[in-house]
């Protein structure tokens, strides 16, 4: 914010600034009024809705923490919430881990570089909803392709997705799958970016690759590793789309996620202040990671 | 870096890689295929557009298709012109609060339209929006990562161009549509895949506000044409499937450089 914006006045003070001034609220007009509209307010719309009961002719009552009270008791929400830390347990660090070995391999001479990069990253594209629906036949039991399988070692069906001790595991197997080729990029735009002398050095001197990658790429790719670590948390709350057609939360609960338990809760049972109230603590958990992000981002501009 | 590789790391390579493309390329055949050969891979298996047809006339596909296209093109419409706006306010002008204005525009990096749902479903109903393709569209419309990244590249436009079009007695906008937008033109386009990417397959939200043919996205068409209440045999609802990922994917396949150079640019999403 340092530079000197280009349309200074000539002569501060006076109507030439004013009118500069004018000017600019009026560009910043249109995204202020739905920006406002659709995350200030509702931020705060949120907040305030977390503190009333809606009583059932339709009136609000103030009610101070009951809401979070109940919140504190209720036993769904801790589920949802240990899923959750599962969820990105599960998905983050393997998927990020394939992620930098595809980029590696991506990055060398190898065979055929362009198909392996394109059959990487392709199930980024696609939506999540079509994803679940192609994994949901995998997960079929009897029919679906992962019990033929089973099939032919001559092992019984199972209900995967039906099973609480399986139904997390599969979930995560499919995000992984459509998570990593995303990851890739980064750690591909990472590696072009080192400085190649290092590492030349180092092979010169008769290091092996395991040592190059492990004293040399790895830590310099840390900051990399950091920004996507804390992009694919914030990520893993947001996704729960596949919820939707695959398991819808269950069996008993076993894979239902926070935002999925939000659009429950507000949708399904149609009690909004208590959803308002799930809200703000997803808003308070994303806030805290976003917060850690451009604090770790600001650090990293400074050593720069 | 870029030396030869071992043949076991090439293999192990290869195999990732068929794995990955596996699930697609399953999709794919049992789509192509009468629902007899959904498990069963045999070459001799006859090839039929026979599911993509009864996914089409099963489902109004086409209206979904139009839905899409509507939305997305709407979506980026809006964030271009609003996030253009806004980055050359805060690039191009000095005035009092741009500083407390910007960070307050990027609070939305923090806390995404895709959480407050419960929220937005309330300020949609109360404009009387419900179940319209601009309900989906309107929360997105201003993108603070597209004004974050638009402020990024208009900062870096060198002077002497805005001073010279300043000395041909350009007004601002002026300015803004012959110096600012074409020179930021690799943003716009990084912006806009991954914008009409992002909104091409979101569901939950859309899910939300509609609730009819008229307004339905094609990602919300296919979660209600797969329903397994709906018996629909799985060759059929994969066809759908297909159908629903096929123009992105057709996209990305044909620029796929662009798409990556553009999520390695864009990435935050």
């Amino acid at each position: 914010m340092t530079d000197v914006p280009a349309d200074l006045p000539r002569t501060s003070g006076g109507a030439r600034a004013w009118l500069t001034e004018l000017n600019a609220w009026l560009l910043l007009l249109p995204a202020s009024v739905v920006l406002v509209a659709f995350t200030h307010y509702p931020v705060l719309a949120t907040i305030r809705s977390s503190l009333f009961v809606v009583r059932r002719n339709g009136t609000e009552i103030f009610a101070g923490l009951d809401n979070y009270r109940a919140m504190a008791d209720d036993a769904i929400f801790w589920k949802a919430l240990v899923n959750n830390v599962w969820f990105a347990l599960g998905t983050v660090p393997t998927s990020m881990a394939l992620a930098l070995l595809m980029a590696l391999w991506v990055n060398r001479n190898i065979r055929g570089r362009g198909f392996l990069r394109l059959a990487y990253f392709t199930p980024t594209v696609l939506p999540m909803i079509a994803v679940a629906n192609i994994w949901l036949f995998f997960y079929t039991p009897d029919y679906g392709l992962l019990d033929q399988l089973r099939a032919l070692a001559g092992l019984p069906g199972w209900n995967w997705l039906g099973d609480p001790r399986t139904v997390m595991g599969c979930l995560i197997v499919m995000v992984i799958w459509k998570e990593a080729g995303f990851f890739m990029i980064f750690y591909l735009a990472a590696l072009q970016q080192l400085p190649p002398d290092l590492s030349e050095a180092a092979a010169v001197e008769g290091a092996s690759r395991l040592y190059i990658f492990r004293r040399i790429t790895f830590p310099l790719l840390m900051p990399t590793t950091l920004f996507i670590a804390i992009n694919a948390v914030i990520n893993s709350f947001k996704l729960v789309d596949h919820l939707v057609i695959m398991t819808k939360g269950g069996p008993n609960n076993a894979s239902t996620l926070l935002l999925y338990y939000i659009y429950e809760v507000a949708f399904t049972f149609q009690d909004s202040a208590y959803a308002a109230t799930l809200t703000v603590v997803l808003i308070a958990i994303l806030s805290s990671l976003a917060l850690i992000k451009f604090g770790y981002l600001d650090r990293r501009i400074h050593y720069q | 870096m870029r030396e030869r590789t071992s043949i076991l790391e090439a293999v192990a390579a290869w195999v990732l890689a068929l794995v990955w493309i596996a699930p697609l390329a399953y999709a794919l055949w049992s789509s192509l295929h009468p629902a007899a050969f959904a498990t069963s891979f045999s070459l001799s298996a006859p090839l039929t557009f026979d599911n993509f047809v009864r996914a089409w006339h099963q489902a109004p596909f086409g209206r979904y298709y139009l839905n899409t296209v509507m939305l997305v093109s709407l979506v980026l419409a809006g964030q271009l012109l609003l996030s253009t706006l806004a980055a050359y306010a805060f690039v191009h002008f000095k005035f009092r609060g741009s500083g407390v204005a910007f960070a307050l525009a990027l609070l939305q990096l923090m806390i995404m339209p895709d959480v407050l749902i419960v929220e937005n479903y309330r300020v949609i109903s109360k404009l009387g929006l419900l179940d319209t393709i601009p309900a989906i569209a309107l929360p997105y419309m201003a993108s603070a990562f597209a004004i974050f990244l638009l402020r990024q590249t208009f900062k870096s436009i060198p002077r002497e161009l805005i001073e010279a079009a300043k000395v041909e007695g350009a007004g601002p906008l002026q300015i803004l549509w012959r110096v600012y937008v074409p020179l930021a033109r690799p943003t716009y386009v990084a912006f806009a895949l991954v914008s009409v990417s992002y909104h091409w397959n979101n569901f939950l939200w859309p899910l939300i506000v509609t609730n009819s043919v008229e307004s339905r996205p094609l990602t919300v068409g296919l979660a209600v044409f797969g329903a397994p209440e709906t018996g629909v045999d799985w060759s059929v609802i994969n066809a759908a499937t297909v159908m629903t990922m096929a123009p992105l994917l057709i996209a990305f396949l044909i620029f796929q450089r662009q798409f990556v150079q553009s999520f390695m640019r864009a990435g935050i999403r």
